[in-house]
């Protein structure tokens, strides 16, 4: 009986992961002016010129960031959006069908998206 | 608008008779009108002088009973407790409250809110059992904990935040403002320990998830009761639960009788139970 209160829960929580990384995101990427992370970019000049995507893509921080940032994402964005399709009045049978397609679609979206944040590291290890 | 000199007003009603009618539809009356006319007053008039067979709920006529929740030109509002010069217009449209099956006329069918109301139970829940049964005195409480749940008590289950909550017009499956909000007056009284017990439905599919915090509960409350905002407080309450976060509390002790003390000259003793 209380696994909406969990959920909602853990919804509320990744709001919230959300909120820090895109945070970290806009500190990195769009307020380099701003506030000087030089470890982050350390070729100098805009955050995304490639010697700084590289340099940053080297680091085990970024992917580990980007899996965290992914997996509350879209856990926040899919259970929201079911929970937006549960309102229309739908039968059980499509209600159980909706939560069965939003989940494979989050797992399979967040296995290949990790794969990508760990393959692009790996790559840029390799150059 | 000036109502000085208003002599007439013209009344929409939406009537329905189950047992005759298909549908709804709307009927028009002409009633003499005297500054200080409630919306309730005018049905009265409409009653006498024209439609004998309207029905309605209506008890106290000073907004304290909550049974004539109706839709009064477009809001969900108390019949008795609405002047007409308020309105602001000489036509007075009166529906049933919208969100519930029609019974007759403007006799809205609020059984399944009370359901609901009833499912979460309204009261008081306290182990100790012999002492709720056969009270030996009263549990103590202070004004700061009084204060927590005040507001809430104020409400009369008039169903006026139903009416205008457009998740409970849209999702079959949400409580409503008013049993949560009750649920939470009762949660945050000191005196009382039965969270867990309405835990068992607050914390499932029908609690206070499904409330989009459009606020349209708050604004019509005709007792000033923000039913929003205890929904709110009960969504942290619920998270804090779940996080193990929520401090636990011990239900109020029974207040020990004043020490040390006489009575005052003159004042007489209290007089002895007429009921227990």
């Amino acid at each position: 009986m209380t696994r909406d209160n969990q959920l909602w829960t853990w919804h509320v929580l990744a709001g919230l992961v959300i909120f820090v990384f895109l945070g970290l995101h806009m500190l990195i990427m769009h307020l380099d002016d701003v506030i000087k992370i030089a470890s982050l970019n350390p070729a100098g000049g805009h955050p995304i010129d490639w010697a700084n995507v590289a340099a940053r893509a080297k680091m085990i921080f970024f992917p580990v960031t980007y899996t965290v940032l992914l997996g509350a994402a879209l856990f926040h964005g899919l259970y929201g959006l079911k929970n937006i399709l549960f309102e229309l009045h739908l039968g059980a049978a499509f209600k159980r069908a909706v939560a069965v397609v939003l989940l494979l679609l989050g797992v399979g979206l967040f296995v290949y998206g990790t794969w990508a944040a760990f393959a692009a590291t790996a790559l840029a290890r390799s150059l | 608008m000036d109502f000085t000199n208003v002599k007439e007003v013209t009344y929409r009603v939406r009537r329905f008779d189950p047992d005759r009618d298909q549908a709804p539809h709307w009927e028009e009356y002409r009633i003499p009108y005297a500054l200080g006319m409630t919306v309730l007053d005018g049905l009265w008039l409409v009653k006498e002088l024209h439609a004998p067979g309207l029905a309605w709920r209506s008890s106290c006529r000073m907004g304290v009973c909550g049974s004539c929740g109706m839709l009064i030109n477009g809001s969900p509002r108390l019949g008795c407790n609405t002047q007409i010069s308020e309105l602001a217009t000489t036509t007075v449209a009166v529906g049933p409250l919208p969100n519930f099956n029609i019974i007759k006329d403007l006799v809205p069918d609020l059984g399944p809110m009370f359901a609901t109301h009833r499912e979460l139970s309204p009261f008081i829940v306290r182990d100790d059992h012999e002492e709720m049964e056969n009270p030996s005195g009263e549990f103590w409480q202070s004004p700061e904990e009084l204060e927590h749940y005040l507001q809430f008590s104020y409400c009369i289950k008039c169903g006026c935040c139903m009416a205008a909550c457009p998740t409970y017009a849209t999702d079959p499956l949400y409580a409503g403002p008013m049993p949560l909000a009750q649920a939470h007056r009762y949660n945050s009284d000191s005196r009382d320990h039965g969270f867990a017990q309405r835990r068992e439905v607050l914390a499932g599919e029908r609690g206070p998830w499904r409330c989009h915090f459009a606020g349209e509960c708050s604004r019509v409350c005709p007792k000033g009761v923000d039913p929003a905002k205890a929904i709110q407080l009960m969504k942290r309450e619920l998270v804090a639960d779940y996080l193990r976060l929520r401090s636990q509390r011990c239900p109020a002790k029974l207040a020990e009788a004043p020490k040390g003390i006489t009575r005052r000259e003159g004042v007489p003793e209290a007089p002895a139970p007429t009921v227990g």
